[in-house]
């Protein structure tokens, strides 16, 4: 933290947007405290020097002064047209992933964070991630709302059930940062914390190394593909009962409805849970629902394994920008 | 003025009749301001009680004092008895209840019986609420935030969401008596802009009230068929959306706020207006605000819900909407100092609460402008940011105004004058005190200490124990008027009919009124605030 | 305005700020009523939106002949407290007026018979939300979202009838001792917007969950 004559007064600024945020703020508290001291300074006087007296009354203001009005109406809007625009501009840099940005996965549930790397490497409460490159994290919440917010980055996003999430972030410097569940989810919330790691891209390659038991992530999805019957309708060759799902995400799909929708995490997961929502023109609607049968995690190794079908230049990066 | 010392009327609306039965039966306007008095005072009581309990658990980073789930307890009843059963109807149950229809010069409200009804309403809900409390307590937040209200919360949601529903009745009733009364009953000769700034404040709340407050009912029951049924409009097992509750909520909850603040800026321009003898500078803008700000505060609900996964476009239009309503209140502000140019000021307790309201009004409003900004508030929403920015407004804003209030007509309710001496130190207190308590949680937030969190890591400790150490101040602020404001009842000199020499039709009739608050329907020929007759006098 | 001195409540000046008072009273309230309904109109509009399909397969399954049945029941029953309020002002003798407001009342028993109809067929055929709920197709989620909505709306709008139906009896029954008159009338008056308003309510819950498809 950032301290002020011993006070500490805001977290290290730790990824590329902090800095942003940071001038973001000072501006705020300068246009603040110019307005707050100005107020308070023509009222002191005011009150000083139009006390009461003995033998002089009050001087009732005149008429006409509409111009008055317009001037701290006008000047106020101004200023917070200023905050306004540069917030927007600021907003959509934090909720805009570049594209090659590096996934990681998270689960929440009450009340601790999982986080999946690609790779294989799973943690609890802890995210070991390198210094310099975009990281986009892909969130879903196992039961209630939780937020996963890091104050050194200055980035936070609501995590929800039933559907994907996203927030990046690029960390500037090495070290150790909190990381927070921002939204009451219950008895533990404040227990939900944790530490995201940064650190040097060699050390952060040893590390990913270093442990993925099972495999990488769309490997592990291969084999729930096939262990839960998948495979049976959805051959690659297309000669299943069910579409094949080469190519698939990322693409543009048409549903039964007519509905156009974008082939993306989301999409994919609803397909597996709800499928009878998501019906194809063509297509029997015979696939089960998987709700319940597969865990988030286990959800996002198939999704990992579905776009590992999808050759690498085809593929876009799912949902960006909310 | 003939008699030098100021004498009580026989028969007043208080010793008219002494039985209980004339007061739960009452259909007087000013017996029922009192009957909520009581009411909300036994709440805010209870609602500090559960703040002090905050307060002393977060001294330590560990949580030692209380369990976690009895802190989420906590801080769940704090927010919604002080929201629910004491910000909403203060001003508006008390004070007017009390003035509306002795400002506009009238016998009473326009439906006296539904005034009555009324209080029973918010007594039935707050029965539920006290019963939810001591079965259990509920542990959701006030937000009631799904699906863990609505799914995963074992305390006892439904029985407090029948409570906030009932007592929303209340709100109802009350606001649309004020819009009735003060559109059909307004004395002779008293023209909308010849109107106190107060009653257009009440107006504009009571817009808010009626036509926020059936949505929040009916989201609370959707929250309860969810819990009682198991069938899932915000459940996304069952295919509904989490997200849909928080517009549902938000669409009220918002708007909530400016009911709890309006009614407070009304008061305020009647203590600056009175206390520099001066006509507020501006009326006719100050008025408009007060409509500006209740019409364009249902249009910025999104703004609790900029990370919440809604889209950013939805995030856009809301951002820039939430800084369109702030620059009414802005006008506001530099309205109020302006009459204070060339007035004649005087020190008086309300006068102090009306400058502390204004000062602390201004820092909890532009932070709010931080709030707004969608960059900055990715950071701090969800925050001690967030807490400190609306214990501003709510605490340092409406409270005080509130306070103000009470002080100021204290002798035309009561016919006695409180301990002037004892009401400044304690408005200074309460103002000391609470910028201890508030200002390093701004700190904390941007820190990134997230709100509601039981324990917390030890390097907010200090921020922490100094606002803690400022709650105690704050709770003895509070303490002082209840023992002053009892002991003025039977000590306090009598008042008169003006003590403050105010304008305004209230301040014609003895102190305290009778019954029927005039003898003759008077007629009004003057502007507001007409301090200076002969240049004041409408043409 | 010549006032019945026996009517005037204290508070007010005179009969006409009464009358005018308790009518602008009663739109306000009607308002408080519309933003009631509207949270559930808003639920209904965001997943008739997403589930436009679930919708209109479990719309399929609402009589609409009794929908259209009640949709007449109540225009007409709007009619005669319209009536009723006109006789009043006219000055007709009190078994008329007290007449047509019975009539009223029975014409809104008829639109809750026919609605408690309705309801015990989709308890019968399981199609009430929650654990008994039994969709045949897909789409089950959506179905029972349709059905949520379907009971939180007409029952909602069916204890605001009861609720209707009772004040119709206390008013016909003042009506038929005489009560109202030309110069006074008020409770009638504002009963009458009441009814009307309920009325409006049916005839948008029809098409959105009757007509659809």
């Amino acid at each position: 933290m950032k301290h002020w004559m011993g006070f500490p007064m805001f977290p290290e600024q730790a990824s590329s947007v902090a800095g942003r945020v940071d001038a973001l703020y000072f501006f705020l508290v300068a246009v603040s405290g110019v307005f707050a001291i100005l107020i308070f300074g023509v009222i002191t006087v005011f009150i000083v020097k139009y006390r009461r007296r003995p033998g002089k009354m009050a001087v009732a203001s005149g008429h006409g002064h509409m111009w008055l009005e317009l001037v701290w109406s006008v000047v106020p809007l101004a200023l917070t047209m200023v905050m306004f625009f540069w917030g927007a501009k600021l907003f959509f840099t934090i909720y805009t992933a570049p594209p090659g940005a590096m996934d990681v996965f998270v689960v929440g549930k009450q009340w601790m964070w999982k986080f999946q790397h690609p790779e294989g490497q799973r943690e609890i409460n802890e995210l070991h991630i390198p210094v310099g490159r975009p990281i986009k994290l892909t969130m879903i919440s196992e039961d209630v709302i939780h937020d996963l917010f890091v104050p050194a980055f200055r980035v936070k996003n609501d995590v929800l059930p039933g559907r994907y999430t996203t927030m990046w972030f690029q960390a500037t410097r090495k070290g150790d940062y909190r990381l927070f569940c921002a939204q009451y989810c219950g008895t533990e919330h404040s227990l939900m914390t944790g530490w995201v790691h940064v650190m040097d891209p060699p050390d952060y390659q040893n590390w990913l190394g270093g442990g993925a038991e099972a495999g990488p992530m769309h490997v592990i999805g291969g084999k729930l593909f096939d262990q839960l019957g998948c495979a049976t309708c959805h051959k690659n060759d297309n000669t299943g009962r069910g579409p094949t799902l080469v190519g698939l995400f990322g693409s543009k799909v048409t549903l039964k409805s007519g509905q156009v929708m974008q082939a993306d995490e989301d999409y994919i997961r609803d397909c597996i849970t709800k499928p009878n929502a998501r019906l194809l023109p063509n297509y029997e609607p015979i696939m089960p629902t998987f709700k319940g049968i597969i865990s988030e995690e286990g959800l996002l190794q198939l999704i990992a394994y579905i776009k590992s079908l999808t050759p690498p230049q085809a593929a876009k990066t799912g949902s960006e920008t909310k | 003025m003939t008699t030098s010392e100021p004498t009580m009327p026989p028969v007043h609306y208080l010793n008219c009749d002494y039985s209980i039965r004339s007061w739960l039966l009452t259909q007087d306007h000013k017996r029922i301001a009192l009957l909520f008095l009581v009411s909300i005072t036994v709440f805010f009581l209870l609602g500090s009680t559960y703040a002090g309990m905050i307060r002393t658990e977060l001294l330590t980073p560990n949580g030692n004092v209380v369990s976690h789930q009895n802190y989420n307890k906590l801080f769940t009843m704090h927010g919604l008895i002080m929201i629910f059963f004491f910000l909403i109807p203060s001003i508006p149950t008390v004070l007017g209840n009390f003035l509306i229809p002795m400002m506009i010069g009238a016998r009473d409200l326009a439906f006296p019986r539904l005034n009555l009804a009324s209080w029973y309403v918010y007594t039935l809900g707050g029965i539920f609420t006290i019963t939810a409390a001591v079965a259990g307590g509920v542990d959701t937040g006030w937000t009631f935030y799904t699906p863990y209200s609505s799914i995963y919360s074992h305390t006892n949601v439904t029985t407090m969401a029948v409570g906030v529903f009932i007592t929303g009745f209340s709100s109802i009733f009350t606001g649309l008596n004020f819009i009735v009364t003060i559109h059909k009953m307004r004395a002779p000769g008293l023209t909308w802009f010849r109107l106190p700034l107060f009653v257009w404040a009440i107006y504009a709340t009571s817009i808010i009230m009626v036509l926020g407050t059936p949505v929040i009912a009916i989201t609370l029951a959707m929250v309860g068929l969810e819990r009682v049924f198991h069938i899932g409009i915000f459940d996304p097992a069952l295919g509904g959306d989490p997200l849909l509750f928080q517009h549902l909520f938000w669409f009220y909850s918002h708007p909530a706020v400016y009911i709890m603040i309006l009614p407070s800026m009304g008061v305020v321009s009647e203590l600056i207006a009175c206390f520099s003898r001066n006509r507020i500078f501006g009326y006719k803008i100050v008025a408009f605000s007060s409509v500006a700000i209740a019409v364009v505060g249902f249009l910025v609900w999104g703004h609790h819900m900029f990370v919440s996964g809604q889209s950013a476009y939805a995030g856009l239009i809301f951002s820039f909407l939430s800084f369109l309503v702030a620059i009414p209140s802005a006008i506001k502000v530099f309205n109020w100092t302006a009459t204070l140019y060339k007035g004649s000021i005087s020190y008086d307790a309300p006068m102090l609460y009306a400058l502390g309201f204004i000062g602390l009004f201004t820092i909890g409003g532009v932070t709010g402008l931080f709030l707004a900004t969608l960059g900055m508030d990715v950071h701090v929403h969800d925050t001690y940011f967030v807490v400190a920015h609306f214990h501003y407004i709510m605490v340092g804003g409406a409270i005080m105004g509130y306070m103000g209030g009470l002080h100021f007509w204290w002798p035309k309710i009561t016919g006695r004058l409180y301990p002037e001496q004892w009401a400044r130190l304690a408005a200074l207190v309460i103002f000391l005190g609470f910028n201890l308590t508030f200002f390093p949680q701004f700190i904390l937030g941007y820190l990134g200490m997230p709100r509601r969190y039981h324990t917390y890591p030890a390097e907010f400790q200090v921020l922490n124990v100094m606002s803690s150490a400022g709650a105690s101040i704050l709770g003895v602020g509070y303490m002082l008027p209840l023992f002053y404001l009892l002991w003025s009842l039977r000590r306090g000199p009598i008042a008169g009919p003006n003590p403050w020499g105010a304008k305004g039709l209230e301040w014609l009739t003895p102190s305290p009124p009778p019954t029927e608050n005039f003898e003759q329907t008077p007629v009004v020929t003057e502007e507001a605030y007409a301090y200076r007759p002969e240049e004041n006098a409408s043409g | 305005m010549d006032e019945s001195p026996a009517m005037l409540r204290h508070q007010f000046e005179d009969a006409s700020q009464q009358r005018e008072s308790a009518v602008l009273g009663m739109w306000v309230f009607l308002a408080t009523e519309i933003m009631f309904f509207g949270g559930l109109f808003a639920a209904y509009t965001a997943y008739r939106y997403q589930y436009g399909a679930g919708f209109a397969a479990a719309s399929h399954h609402l009589n609409m002949l009794l929908g259209a049945a009640n949709t007449a029941v109540l225009l007409t029953s709007s009619l005669t407290m319209a009536l009723a309020v006109h006789a009043a002002q006219v000055g007709k003798k009190p078994a008329h007026i007290a007449g047509l407001l019975v009539l009223t009342m029975l014409l809104g028993c008829a639109f809750l018979g026919i609605k408690a109809v309705e309801y015990h067929d989709k308890f019968v055929h399981h199609l009430v939300p929650g654990a008994s709920f039994v969709w045949e197709g897909t789409l089950t989620r959506q179905a029972e979202m349709f059905y949520y909505l379907y009971f939180a709306m007409t029952g909602l709008h069916a204890i605001h009838m009861l609720a209707g139906v009772g004040v119709v009896l206390v008013v016909a029954i003042l009506a038929a001792r005489g009560r109202y008159t030309p110069q006074y009338h008020n409770p009638l008056e504002i009963t009458g917007l009441y009814w009307h308003f309920v009325d409006i309510i049916w005839v948008f819950l029809f098409p959105l969950l009757y007509l659809i498809a």
